[in-house]
Formats: structure tokens, C-alpha cells, sequence
């Protein structure tokens, strides 16, 4: 039986007033990107927690993409520095563990940035293709 | 109020895009400065609230405006462009039933208005219409239907009046009879044109469409001959439409004239048209210069005659079409021209031997402005000839009309009425040749189409004239035409060779290919923008497009009025050294922004507008359109240029993928606001922005390249010429032209530069009263200036409005509530086609039947447009009579629809949270229109992580929290004054509280203002009103030590003089101030000749001696300001020191005054004041920070001031009697408050507002502002502006009864809760307290913004940011990543 080819599942976590309005954007500017990802909107970047970012990998996403507003843009004023400090900490432990740390990313894009996001997604989910499935895909 | 129409329902539009996909109009977008391009139907710009359309349209294009027949030329012309020949002809038809006739033998005078000649030549309008024609059987186009009517209406004839006439008639439901005296119908259409032009299957085929829409053919049937108009009548026939024509041919009235082998042309004409015997001559004298003439000319070189053409005048008057005389020249067709017939020569039998002729010559104009021809005495000569064949004319055959009732005029035409073609007897409309004499067909369109029109009215009892006009003279505002619109030749129809055309009557003009028609479609300028073609109504699902919307005026009933219309961007074309217009990478800032913009030209990406090339040197000429009265009237500084050239040069190269060269080319750097000068230093220090302190000499070409040359001259005297990639020209802010008028309007004066006048201690109120102003109409300034004049203007306009506060509110229905708590979760899932939006992509039924799968679902629906009125009175029943208690709509986004869908399901009793939208379309179909497959399949897995999440949903609680209707003002200043009394002027309580024991702090030091006006007695009316108001209580000798609550319900402490006082206020404005800074350079304190800014203005005002013997004075700017020690402009400071040495100039004229500066910050209008001081001879010499100047005392008691001039590279030494030091402006002390209202502060210790540019007057901590020189230094007028935008924001606050809180709030459980407090560091609101005796953690939810960051740092998960919680993410991506059933199947089936 030929095996079929890797469809990555990834998550998107994106920020309800930049990453979350650049992915309407780019609807409303019919900028094509591959149907991959799963997209979960939450208010602010810095309310997503370490522990949301772990079930997803533990639950067998190949890929996690945090989007925010840019440092400065924050509609919560500073909640995206949060975003940076939970993200790197991120990134140390997977890589602690043994878990490639670049299946997890982070971007800020914002709400006029249509086209930074459906290339940011665009190139995140080829890397993941061809990094492979998660080998947590199992475990899940 | 005028309101331009849309054109669009803003209610109906879902913003698809449809129509501008479609659209075949094309303009310049005005938004991204015409760097690209729009369609006429768009949206302003990608992000525009509302998302949704509007059209752009001028005037109707000047070739619709001019078609007698008022087709839609415009229109046509662009779905040929877009291959739509179908529409096109279908559009065509709306007016003109026969668009292959007129296509080929209408004059086409749309043609001569084309506003294509202005460039090279007309649109071939007519060769088109044509084309379109010929592309498209007739058989294929289904006809509007309407109701049938009853009314039997007789046409008199068949010409293109009548038929027009008939085809409008059956459009409308009638069956109207048409009655042709001849055996063929089409009148002059069939007779009068031979088959070369128009081949006659062209005629037969839309004459018989016409017929087949019921109408009626008599043939063989003359009015007068067969039958009388009363008949008619008599038989039932409730109208009559009289389209006779004009086939009787003029006599010459000559001798000879009656012989034999003399023919009417129009008779010889009909006589072969209609295939009728007749003996053509072998030589034939035709007369006439007439296009009757032509064609009988033609016809019988095509039969084999010899033809001569006798025409009286010259070539130029003849009225023939140009391309017809041509045609027959070519042809072989002989002319002679001025000469007229005298006597046609016979023979004994009484044939035509020969036609004399008499020559003529040209005289004077005759009434048609023609030469007339005269006869040349004794120039006579014969033609010898067979057959004459007169052309010179035609009438009517008008029988008894006149005798029936039918009014005839002197030119023996009927008479009708101009506006409704009705002739002088009841019921009978008369048009086309017999109305007009012999003329062109589309007119007898034009009246056969207006003729049914009255006939309809006349038939339902309706006024004929209501709401018509008479066309006017074709005059509009159109569309400009674009300066870059390249020369393109018309298209030249291919023709039969000449070898063959006069040998058969094959049709000549063999008409565009499809190539040429798009090509020649293509060069229409689109006059009118849109066209109304209607293709965007044809797409548009939602029915949202409404082509006949008109303007609107209103008239509104207001109390005060509010101007914010801003400034217009100064327009270099004019500037002729910088060649913005020849060269095309000299741009202005404006369209630097859009390039820049990630919804700009280029999408963001760098590169400049010749060859899309990344630029890897860019230079930004500044002060272009301001601070210069050569090139423009513009003599003050544009406040603003300074900073954006900073941020361009600092944004661009970021953005650039290489090294990016940046170069500011500037007189002063002028950057006074707050944190400017902090950026001004990064950009050059660590981006390394190259500032050149020069004014640009010459901007010049680079020869083979599109680079631009600079040559400046270096501050050392030295030119340097540097090329660069792209030169950008900030440029000034000016007041529109259009902005006089609006002040005319208005009544309110305007001052210098036409910006608005205002006074400095009322900044916001023009000179009428009620009238208010800000942002760059009252003079140049930046955003966070004109924000905070915004809420100025407010709150002058609410404190004249307070009395009718709240009248004109309205509340909205309140909605019980269901209880669903004890309810498991009843899930409704709608899933929206959007029309095609979604449904084109995704498989909407099959998203519909997964859904109805998944737990809790217990009612799956599709909708056709879930947002429309419809569907969400569809959604309530449904909630209703299924008792659904959780809603999921799976649509478009929830950014823009929840609010809509919450309001739905709040009307149907449920709590408006019990909600969830899947974003399926612009997360969806939108961004995967090539992958059906992947896009359903996503579809369906946000539809179930939706159901998931909206099952965890409980209802959420919002609740009232009331508000002491009563303001804080700390700081008795002018800042606090104002402040205090804008509250107290809207009817809100206002304590004041002043440290010191009186009120006015430091502007009881100021002489005037840069205006010149006196701020004593200003100030002292003020400190009268505050006093002397019922509303607010003063407590001087006093400050704050405690503060409780939050917003509208704070409880602060006023300790006075060791008195506490606990005071209950809503609100609390900071307006504490700032402080002079004491320096102890420069001899301050040690010499008495050596004063602060405000201690000159204290000398000045109580005439010190020191100030008033003086002979030299020298001011030093920059003390203590812009160092490192304090890295900001003081702002106020080189304003204030001209404003000083004026008043020195002013009382000694004589006196030598220096200026010692740094770069001279005289920003906005004060740049006048700059410039008077230069013209008054005050000596401006700059210094660096480098080479601070040097200050000694002198043994004579004077000072020693030392610079080195930066011109000359030497010091300058002055001897001065009084030394000015332009000291910066600090504050003290600021911590301790900051602490109690838990506001910040910025690192020299001002106190930072929520956002500098959108929210400078608030802190993030709700319910405390700030104004005032405690939040950056700033002179009295923006001082007063921001006190008053301090109290409008406030005022916000106190006029709600009561704050709503909750909803997406965060909770913590205390029961879970260890007291950590890492929730507490990370809230931006302050909006956690630690209660050290429970010792958890508490929200106030009142102050909560619901961000959820403290949520995602508790290590507990105690905390639930409600709407968003933990089980319900944890939930979402669980389902995200649960293996589709689908899958499942497939593996199961594999």
C-alpha cells in the first residue's frame, strides 16, 4: 500500500486584533495559502500559555504558529513581551526534550499585513512538510 | 449637508468582491496616491469600515450624453472590452433595436464628442456597436417580459422611427400593429441605403426579432391611401404613432425636368432596393451633393453607368459623409463642383440627351453659414448625359393630415410637442423624418423611443412631461484624462479592395476582428469612471448594488458644530526645480507612505516606482511646500515633516532586503514632541541616518538610468553631487482651496495660511460661536496634537451642550433571559453559503450534514446570506421552537459579524456569549479557492472546534458598577484650571487640589503669548471663574497622600496642611506641571545679568534696567535640553526667546540681540515669528553640542559670550549686557502620585499616557488622565487644549450612570489560588490586587480589559479569561487534531 503523502496538521494560535485581521485580510485579498492550518483565535498573544502550545504537540500537531501584533502595536499595550519570553522558554524546552524546537514559531503580523501572512504560513507549513511528522504523532 | 450617493447598500453588501472582479473600469487609486490601480467599483482600502463598496462615478460620458438615442455608449464599449458581446448587445437594446443597422450606417455623432480626439482620435464608437452585433444571434437574447397590455396602437410606417417606437411599445406589453404603405418594411433603412452599406439580411434579421416580440406587420398599407387616421380610430385603435418619413423627392424646377430618363434619387434608390424595374442610363448627371446623391451614384457605376455628380458648391460643403465622397471617387464617381443645373436637354422623343449646366462661384455666407453659390455671368456648359437624376431633398407625403387634425409646419413637417412627440391631434405622435425633414436615423430612434414612452403615459392616463427634459447640451465633470494615457491610433475597418467594390453590391466595410474590437475597446478614457454596464448588479448575489441612488442633502438641527477636515498635502508639481512631475522617482512623502504600507502599490515591499527596483540610496528633501515664499505661499513650518522623514528613512530600512543608504536633507531638525528628539538620536546613532544640514542646490537626471543627482552644498562650503536611487519630497500641509468655501459657510474667520483663527486661551473655538476646530485646519500639527485638540473640541462643544445631554438618546429594548444553566448544551450550527462566497468552495451541504454529526448538535441549517435580515429572524425562531441554547454560525468572520449574531441570539433570550462563529470564508473559501477538497475539509474542523468550544460556554454576567458623578483635578495651574472647569462646565462636582497657596502656577510668570496676547488678564479671569464656580471646591496648601478604588469610584485623601479630606470622585485628572530647570552653566546664579527665560519676561515686565539700558543681548537656547542628561526638546523654549527678543527689538531697536541655537524649533505659524526676528535683525548663530558657546564676566561688570560660527569655523565673541538662558523644562517629584494612581512614567520622569499618538491624554489604568506640562513641556495654548481633552475624556466616565463590567473578563479562583501574584506584574491595567490577608489574588473586573495574559501566567491555571478558558482552548486544539471520521472511512475502506 503506497503511503500517502504528509499532510502537516498545524495550529494557529493568532491574536484577535493583528494575526487574527491580517488572516481576514488576506481572505478579503483572495491571497491563497495552503488548508493546513487550524486556526484558534484568542484576544492577546500573551494570553496563550505554555501549557496550550504543549497540548497541541502532545495531541500530534506538526506545527504551532503563534501570530501577534508588532512590539509597540500590543491592543493590550505590552502583552505581546509576554508572547517573546513564553515562546523562547518554549523553544529551550522542547529542545530539551528532544523535540524539534522549529516546529513551534512565532511572527508578528499585523492587521494590514495580508500578505506577510499567507507567506508566513505558506513557507511555515513547507517547512513542516518537509520536516515530516512529529514524532509525538504516535504517542497522540 | 450634501451626501454624495454610493451606489451601494452598505446593509446588503457582505464585501465579496464579486463586483470589482467583473468591473471593466480601471482608475488611479487615489488612496495609494495613483501609484496603482483601482476598478470603478472598490473599496477605499483593503481594511475600510464598512467593509463593503462604493462606486465611483462622474457625469455620463460625453457619447452617451450625445447619442440621440441615449445608449449606454460607455457601457457597451467597455463589455466589449471584456468580451462580453452578448451584454453588450443586450445593452445596446435597451435603447436601440437595431444595433447592426445603426452600426453600420449611424453617423455617429457620439463619435465627434469623444474626449479620445483631445489625444489622437475618436473611439470608433459605431464599429463596435457593430461588432457586437455581429457577433451575437439575435434568437439567443431573452427579452425583458413585462405585463401584457390591451391597448391596440397603429405605427404608420416602418422606418426606424416606428420600429423604434413599436419595440418599446412591446417591451412595455403591447401588441402595437404596424401598417408600411410599401411591400417590405424598414422604410428609408430598406429604400434609401443600397446594399454596399447595408446588407439587407442585416436588416431583415432585427426587424424580425422586433416582430417576434408581438408586433404586428402590415405591409401594403398606406395611411391616406387604404385607410384615414379616423378609421383607425374607428376600429379601435386607442393611439397613433406617425413615422411616415420623407420619400418624396424635391423637383429642380427646371426645364426639361419631366422628360423622360429624369429620376428622383430616392426613387432610384427605391426602385432597386425593392428590386423594381427600372432602365438605368448609360451616363448619369446626379444632383446633389446629399448622401441620397452618393448612393445613387454609386449604385449605377455598381450597374455598369458612367456617373456625374453636379453639385454647386465646392468640395468642403458638400454634406455627404467624407468616406462616401471618397468611396465614390475612388469608384470612378466624376464631381463637378459649382455647377448648377440650368435645363435638362431632350431629344425629339423626349429623352434625356443632356444637362446644362451654369458655373458658379463662391459668395457670401448664406443663414447656414455656408458660401452661397452665385452664378459666373456667361459660364455656361453641357454635360451630355442619358439620365438626370435630381437629389437635392426630400418631404413627406403628408396627405389629409391636416384635414384630420394633424398640425403641420411651415416646412411642411408635422408639428409635435418637443418633450413628448404628441402632435396637435389626441392620441397621435408623430417622429422621425416626417418631424423633422430628412435627417439621421438614430434621431428618428431617439423620437420613435420617446413617442412610446408618451404613448404608454398617454394609454395609462399618466402626464406626459412629469420628469422629462429635453436633452441638454453635453457639457459634465468627468474623469480627467490621464497624464501618462499613451498615443494609440484608432483601428482602421478593413474594406473590400476598391478593384472589387463597385463591381457587385457585396457589403464594403467588412467590420473589426475580434482582435481590433478589444484593442479599439481598449482605448476608451471611461469619461463617466463607471460605466454602467451593470455587470456588477449581474454578479452581485446579495442584490446590494443600487445604480440609481441619488445625492442627498440633509439638514441636521445641532447645537455646535465640530471642524476636523484637516489638511491637503502641498503639491510639488509646481516646484519646478525638484522635477517631481518629469522625474518618476522623485515622490512625495505621501506616496512613500504607500509604498511603505502593507496594503500600499507594492504590498509593502521597498522599491521605488521607474523599474520596481529595491533602492539601495534614498534622500528626503525636507521643508518642501513650507518655510519658503519662492516656490510657494507657505511661510510656515508644517510641524510634522521633520518627524515623518525620521520614521520613513528608519521604516525603510527595514524594510529593505540590502544596505539601504538614508539621507535627510534639512535647515533645522525640528523634533519638539514627546520622545522625538530619544528617535531622532536612534535613527542617526543607530540606524545611521545621514542628516545633512543643506538646502539641496539642484536635482538633476542621471544620464541611462532612472537615478536622480542631488548637488548640495556641504555646511563647510564645499558641493558635493551624490546620486541616489529615489528622492522623496516631504512636503508641507496646506489648506485645501475647497476649505475656504467650507469657512465661508460657516462664518468663521480664517488667519494666516488660511488655517482657522483661534485664540491661544481658547485653542479649540473659532470665531463664531458653537463653532470648534482641530487638527490641521487650525494650523499644521502632528497626530497626537490633533487627538487631543479632537477631545478639546468635545468637551468645549459638551459643556455648551450640557443642558441637553442625553436628550436625543436612545436605549435599547431590554431582553429577558433565558436560564440555560441547568441545560445541557442544545447546539444550532448554520453554515452560510454566501451566496457563491463560500458555497463556490466549500461544500456547505456537506459541512451542514458532518456538523449535524457532532455531540450537543441538535439543529444543522444552511443559509443563503446568514448575516441578511432574513436568516437572523430564521435563527431566532429557530432558538425559539427547538430551544436551541448555544448558537454556532459558520460564516465569515467573527471581527465583523459576532456583534450582529450576539445581538440575534440576545433577542431570542439567550445570553449573547452562548455563541461561536467558524470563519469559513475569509479563513476559508477565500484563501483556498483551488482546493475545494482542503478547504471543506478545514470547514468541517473548525466547525467542530467551534462546537466544542461553544459547549464548554457558560452564559457570562455582565454587571453595573455605579460611578460618583464627580472629578479630581490635581495641580491648580492653567492646565488644571481649564481642566476643572471643563469638567464643572458639563455639571460634574470638580475638586482642585493646588500645592502651593494660590492659583495660576507658572503662568503667572509669562508676559505674553507667541500670538502677543496678554496672559495676565486671562489669567486672572480664569482663577475668578474657578474660584467663583458653584461646582468646584478649591483646596490650596494641599495634596493627595491616599487613594482607594478605581474607576468611578476612587476615595483619594487631600491632606491640607495636615487636615485630611476624603474625597469621592469618578475620575481623576493629573495636571501638577513642570518646572523651570536651574542650571549652573553659563554664570546662572552668579552674575545678575544672566536670567531664565521667565526672569527676562519678569525684567521686561517690571522694566529692569539691566534689560532696559541694554545694548547687546544674547540668548542661549538648548540649556539643560537635549543633552544627555535630559534627551528631550523642551519645546517652548526657542519660541519664547524670539518672542523675548522682539519685545528687546521692540523696546530698543538699536539693540544688538544674538540667538545662540541649536536648530531653531519655531514649529507651525510660530515660524513667522522666526522670520519677523530675522527681518528685525536679530543675529541667529548656531552652535553645536560640541562647542558649547563660552560665557565670562568682564571687568566692567558685562559678559564675554563666545561661539564658534559654524560657517566660518571661528569664534565669534560678543560683549553682552544681559544674557538670556533658554533653560529646559523638568519635572519634580512625580513618583509618589504615579504610584497611587499606579500610572507610569517615562524615563525624564513625565508621566506616560496609554498611547502617545491615540490616547494621549489617558493612562491605561482606567479613569486617570493627564494634561498639562506633568506630561510633556508644551506652551499655554496646548496646554488648555489638552486640559479640555483631560476633562472631555474624563466626563466620558461621569456621564454613565453606571460602568458595565464583565463579560470576557478574567476570574480567579480563589479556592485554587496560592497567592504567587505572577498574575499581578503581568495585568498592563492594574487591574489585580493581592489581598494580602486572604492572601489570593482578586480582578477587578471593572478594570479588566480582558486580555487573558494573566491567565496564561498563572502556574495553576486558576484563572479563566471568560470566553476564552483554558478547557475550551484545550478543547479547540484537541478537536483540531481528532482524526477526521472521514479519514477513518477512507482507512476502513482501504
Amino acid at each position: 500500500m503506497a503511503e500517502k503523502e504528509f499532510e502537516p496538521k498545524i495550529i494557529g494560535f493568532f491574536c484577535n486584533w493583528c494575526t487574527y485581521a491580517s488572516a481576514d485580510l488576506a481572505g478579503i485579498s483572495r491571497l491563497q495559502y495552503p488548508p493546513n492550518i487550524r486556526v484558534i483565535r484568542v484576544m492577546c498573544s500573551g494570553s496563550i500559555s505554555p501549557h496550550h502550545v504543549l497540548r497541541a504537540f502532545q495531541k500530534g500537531a506538526d506545527g504551532v504558529l503563534i501570530g501577534g501584533c508588532h512590539i509597540g502595536d500590543c491592543h493590550y499595550l505590552r502583552g505581546n513581551y509576554m508572547t517573546i519570553k513564553r515562546v523562547r522558554f518554549l523553544q529551550d524546552l522542547l529542545k530539551f526534550t528532544g523535540f524539534e524546537p522549529e516546529r513551534l514559531h512565532l511572527e508578528w503580523i499585523s492587521a494590514a499585513e495580508a500578505p506577510k501572512f499567507a507567506e508566513v504560513v505558506r513557507k511555515f507549513t513547507e517547512k513542516i512538510r518537509k520536516m515530516g511528522p512529529s514524532r509525538l504523532k504516535q504517542a497522540a | 449637508m450634501a451626501q454624495e450617493p454610493r451606489f451601494i447598500d452598505t446593509t446588503k453588501c457582505t464585501g465579496c468582491g464579486a463586483c470589482t472582479d467583473v468591473c471593466p473600469v480601471e482608475l488611479p487609486n487615489e488612496f495609494n496616491l495613483g501609484l496603482d490601480a483601482v476598478k470603478a467599483i472598490n473599496r477605499l482600502y483593503s481594511q475600510a469600515i464598512p467593509s463593503t463598496f462604493v462606486i465611483k462615478k462622474y457625469d455620463r460620458a460625453p457619447c452617451t450624453l450625445t447619442c440621440p438615442a441615449g445608449i449606454n455608449v460607455q457601457g457597451y464599449v467597455q463589455l466589449i472590452k471584456l468580451g462580453k458581446y452578448k451584454e453588450a448587445v443586450q445593452l445596446i437594446m435597451e435603447r436601440l433595436p437595431l444595433p447592426g443597422v445603426l452600426g453600420r450606417i449611424c453617423p455617429h455623432p457620439c463619435e465627434e464628442q469623444c474626449r479620445r480626439r483631445e489625444l489622437d482620435e475618436a473611439v470608433a464608437i459605431c464599429a463596435l456597436k457593430r461588432f457586437a452585433a455581429d457577433q451575437v444571434n439575435l434568437a439567443d437574447l431573452a427579452p425583458p417580459l413585462s405585463e401584457a397590455r390591451p391597448e391596440r396602437i397603429a405605427i404608420i410606417g416602418s422606418g426606424p422611427a416606428g420600429l423604434a417606437c413599436a419595440y418599446h411599445l412591446a417591451l412595455r406589453g403591447y401588441r402595437p400593429t404596424i401598417f408600411e404603405a410599401l411591400e417590405k418594411p424598414g422604410g428609408m433603412l430598406r429604400v434609401g441605403i443600397p446594399d454596399y452599406r447595408l446588407p439587407k439580411e442585416v436588416l431583415d434579421r432585427e426587424i424580425d426579432y422586433i416582430l417576434g416580440l408581438g408586433v404586428e406587420l402590415k405591409t401594403g398599407a398606406a395611411l391616406g391611401r387604404d385607410f384615414s387616421l379616423d378609421d383607425l380610430f374607428d376600429q379601435g385603435f386607442k393611439a397613433v404613432f406617425l413615422g411616415l418619413g420623407c420619400h418624396v423627392g424635391r423637383p429642380l424646377g427646371i426645364p426639361g425636368e419631366e422628360a423622360k430618363g429624369v429620376i428622383q434619387g430616392v426613387e432610384f434608390l427605391r426602385k432597386i432596393n425593392l428590386g423594381e424595374p427600372l432602365e438605368v442610363g448609360k451616363k448619369l448627371a446626379v444632383i446633389g451633393g446629399g448622401n441620397v446623391a452618393i448612393d445613387v451614384a454609386c449604385t449605377a457605376r455598381r450597374l455598369g453607368s458612367q456617373v456625374t455628380i453636379v453639385y454647386r458648391r465646392s468640395r468642403e460643403e458638400m454634406p455627404a459623409f467624407h468616406h462616401e465622397i471618397e468611396q465614390a471617387l475612388c469608384e470612378g464617381v466624376e464631381i463637378v463642383y459649382l455647377a448648377a443645373p440650368l435645363e435638362v436637354v431632350t431629344d425629339g422623343a423626349g429623352r434625356v440627351t443632356g444637362l446644362k449646366c451654369q458655373k458658379m462661384e463662391l459668395g457670401e455666407p448664406d443663414e447656414s453659414g455656408r458660401r452661397r453659390p452665385v452664378p459666373i455671368p456667361g459660364a455656361e456648359f453641357e454635360l451630355a448625359v442619358d439620365m438626370v437624376v435630381p437629389a437635392i431633398g426630400q418631404s413627406a407625403a403628408l396627405g389629409a393630415l391636416a384635414e384630420w387634425g394633424v398640425n403641420i409646419s411651415r416646412r411642411g413637417t408635422i408639428e409635435v410637442d418637443e418633450l413628448t412627440y404628441q402632435t396637435s391631434r389626441e392620441g397621435v405622435f408623430a417622429a422621425g423624418d416626417v418631424h423633422t425633414g430628412p435627417w439621421i436615423a438614430i434621431e428618428a430612434v431617439r423620437g420613435g423611443i420617446e413617442a412610446a414612452e408618451s404613448i404608454d403615459r398617454y394609454l395609462r392616463g399618466a402626464d406626459l412631461a412629469e420628469g422629462r427634459e429635453v436633452k441638454r447640451e453635453v457639457q459634465g465633470h468627468w474623469r480627467e484624462i490621464p497624464k501618462d494615457e499613451k498615443i494609440r491610433p484608432r483601428e482602421v475597418m478593413p474594406t473590400l479592395p476598391p478593384e472589387q467594390t463597385c463591381a457587385c453590391f457585396d457589403e464594403i466595410a467588412l467590420g473589426f476582428n475580434e482582435a481590433q474590437a478589444l484593442a479599439e475597446a481598449a482605448r476608451c478614457l471611461n469619461c463617466g469612471v463607471c460605466s454602467e454596464c451593470m455587470e456588477c448588479v449581474r454578479v452581485c448575489e446579495a442584490g446590494a448594488i443600487d445604480h440609481a441612488q441619488k445625492p442627498q442633502t440633509h439638514a441636521l438641527k445641532v447645537g455646535a458644530v465640530i471642524v476636523a477636515s484637516g489638511f491637503k498635502p502641498y503639491d510639488p508639481s509646481k516646484y519646478t526645480a525638484y522635477h517631481y512631475t518629469a522625474y518618476p522617482n522623485v515622490i512625495t512623502s505621501m506616496e512613500f507612505e504607500r509604498i511603505l504600507a502593507a496594503g500600499g502599490p507594492f504590498g509593502g515591499h521597498l522599491v521605488r516606482p521607474s523599474d520596481h527596483k529595491e533602492p539601495a540610496k534614498i534622500a528626503w528633501l525636507q521643508c518642501v511646500g513650507s518655510r519658503d515664499l519662492h516656490h510657494c505661499d507657505n511661510s510656515y513650518c508644517s510641524s510634522v515633516c521633520c518627524m515623518y522623514a525620521i520614521k520613513e528613512a528608519i521604516i525603510a530600512k527595514e524594510h529593505s532586503h540590502g544596505p539601504l543608504d538614508t539621507a535627510i536633507f534639512f535647515m533645522d531638525m525640528r523634533t519638539p514632541g514627546k520622545e522625538f528628539e530619544k528617535y531622532y538620536w536612534r535613527a542617526r546613532d543607530e540606524f545611521g541616518v545621514r542628516f545633512i544640514r543643506s538646502r539641496v542646490h539642484s536635482v538633476d537626471p542621471v544620464a541611462g538610468s532612472d537615478d536622480v543627482a542631488i548637488t548640495y552644498l556641504r555646511e563647510d562650503g564645499q558641493l558635493i553631487t551624490e546620486v541616489f536611487d529615489l528622492v522623496v519630497l516631504s512636503v508641507g500641509l496646506e489648506v485645501d482651496a475647497g476649505l475656504k468655501e467650507l469657512a465661508k459657510a460657516l462664518q468663521i474667520e480664517l488667519g494666516e495660511g488660511n488655517f482657522v483663527k483661534t485664540s491661544c486661551f481658547t485653542p479649540v473655538s473659532a470665531s463664531r460661536e458653537g463653532i470648534y476646530v482641530c487638527g490641521a485646519f487650525q494650523a499644521p500639527k502632528d497626530i497626537p496634537e490633533s487627538v487631543m485638540e479632537a477631545s478639546a473640541a468635545a468637551a468645549a462643544a459638551a459643556e455648551l451642550l450640557a443642558p441637553a445631554r442625553g436628550t436625543l438618546a436612545k436605549t435599547k429594548p431590554e431582553f429577558p433571559e433565558r436560564d440555560v444553566s441547568q441545560e445541557p448544551p442544545r447546539i444550532g450550527v448554520f453554515v452560510c453559503h454566501c451566496g457563491i462566497n463560500i458555497a463556490s468552495v466549500v461544500d456547505v451541504e456537506a459541512v451542514r450534514d458532518y456538523a449535524a454529526t457532532l455531540p450537543y448538535v441538535e439543529h444543522v441549517e444552511t443559509t443563503l446570506f446568514a448575516c441578511s435580515q432574513d436568516t437572523q429572524k430564521l435563527i431566532k425562531e429557530r432558538i425559539r421552537e427547538l430551544q436551541l441554547n448555544r448558537i454556532v454560525v459558520a460564516s465569515c468572520t467573527p471581527r465583523t459579524h459576532e456583534p450582529t449574531f450576539q445581538e440575534t441570539i440576545k433577542e431570542a433570550g439567550l445570553n449573547k456569549y452562548l455563541f461561536e462563529m467558524a470563519n469559513i470564508r475569509d479563513q476559508g473559501a477565500w484563501v483556498h479557492a483551488h482546493d475545494p477538497e482542503g478547504a471543506t475539509k478545514r470547514a468541517k474542523d473548525q466547525v467542530r472546534m467551534a462546537v466544542a468550544k461553544v459547549a464548554l460556554q457558560p452564559p457570562l454576567k455582565e454587571f453595573d458598577l455605579p460611578v460618583t458623578k464627580a472629578g479630581l483635578v490635581i495641580g491648580g495651574g492653567v492646565a488644571g484650571m481649564e481642566a476643572a472647569l471643563g469638567l464643572a462646565g458639563q455639571g460634574f462636582k470638580t475638586y482642585l487640589v493646588e500645592k502651593k497657596d494660590f492659583l495660576g502656577g507658572h503662568a503667572r510668570k509669562l508676559n505674553r503669548t507667541w500670538t502677543g496676547e496678554p496672559v495676565a488678564p486671562y489669567l486672572e479671569d480664569l482663577v475668578k471663574r474657578v474660584e467663583s464656580h458653584p461646582l468646584i471646591e478649591v483646596f490650596l496648601n494641599s495634596e493627595v497622600t491616599k487613594v482607594k478604588g478605581f474607576v468611578g469610584n476612587f476615595v483619594s485623601t487631600v491632606d491640607t496642611q495636615g487636615r485630611e479630606t476624603e474625597v469621592q470622585h469618578g475620575a481623576v485628572i493629573i495636571a501638577t506641571g513642570g518646572h523651570s530647570f536651574k542650571p549652573t552653566e553659563y554664570l546662572y546664579g552668579q552674575n545678575p545679568r544672566v536670567l531664565l527665560s521667565l526672569e527676562m519676561d519678569q525684567a521686561l515686565r517690571e522694566k529692569n534696567p539691566v534689560v532696559t539700558q541694554a545694548k547687546t543681548a544674547v540668548f542661549i537656547q538648548c540649556v539643560g535640553s537635549r543633552e544627555p542628561d535630559r534627551p528631550y526638546c523642551s519645546r517652548v523654549c526657542c519660541t519664547h526667546s524670539v518672542e523675548s527678543a522682539l519685545a528687546l527689538k521692540q523696546l530698543n531697536p538699536d539693540m544688538e540681540v544674538f540667538i545662540l541655537y541649536r536648530d531653531m524649533r519655531t514649529y507651525g505659524l510660530r515660524e513667522n515669528l522666526y522670520k519677523e526676528a530675522r527681518e528685525k535683525g536679530v543675529i541667529f548663530v548656531r552652535y553645536d553640542l560640541e562647542n558649547k558657546p563660552r560665557v565670562e564676566a568682564l571687568e566692567d561688570g558685562r559678559l564675554k559670550v563666545s561661539v564658534i560660527d559654524h560657517i566660518l569655523g571661528i569664534p565669534l565673541n560678543i560683549t553682552a549686557d544681559v544674557l538670556g538662558l533658554a533653560t529646559a523644562i523638568v519635572v519634580k517629584d512625580q513618583e509618589p502620585l504615579a504610584a497611587l494612581y499606579k500610572v507610569p512614567l517615562t524615563s525624564d520622569g513625565f508621566f506616560l499616557e496609554a498611547h502617545m499618538k491615540l490616547r494621549p491624554v489617558d493612562f491605561a489604568t482606567d479613569g486617570v488622565f493627564i494634561a498639562g506640562l506633568a506630561h510633556y513641556p508644551k506652551p499655554l495654548e496646548e496646554a488648555i487644549a489638552q486640559a479640555k481633552a483631560a476633562a472631555s475624556r474624563a466626563a466620558l466616565v461621569l456621564s454613565q450612570d453606571a460602568i458595565r463590567a464583565g463579560g470576557v473578563v478574567a476570574e480567579i479562583d480563589p479556592v485554587l489560588c496560592v497567592g504567587c501574584q505572577a498574575c499581578v506584574g503581568v495585568c498592563p491595567f492594574g487591574a489585580i490586587e493581592y489581598k494580602e490577608r486572604e492572601d489570593v489574588c482578586e480582578v477587578n473586573q471593572a478594570l479588566c480589559k480582558g486580555c487573558g495574559t494573566c491567565a496564561a501566567n498563572c502556574p495553576s491555571e486558576c484563572i479563566t479569561l471568560f470566553g476564552f478558558s483554558h478547557r475550551q482552548i484545550y478543547a479547540q486544539v484537541d478537536e483540531a487534531l481528532a482524526d477526521l471520521e472521514e479519514a477513518l472511512e477512507e482507512a476502513a475502506g482501504a
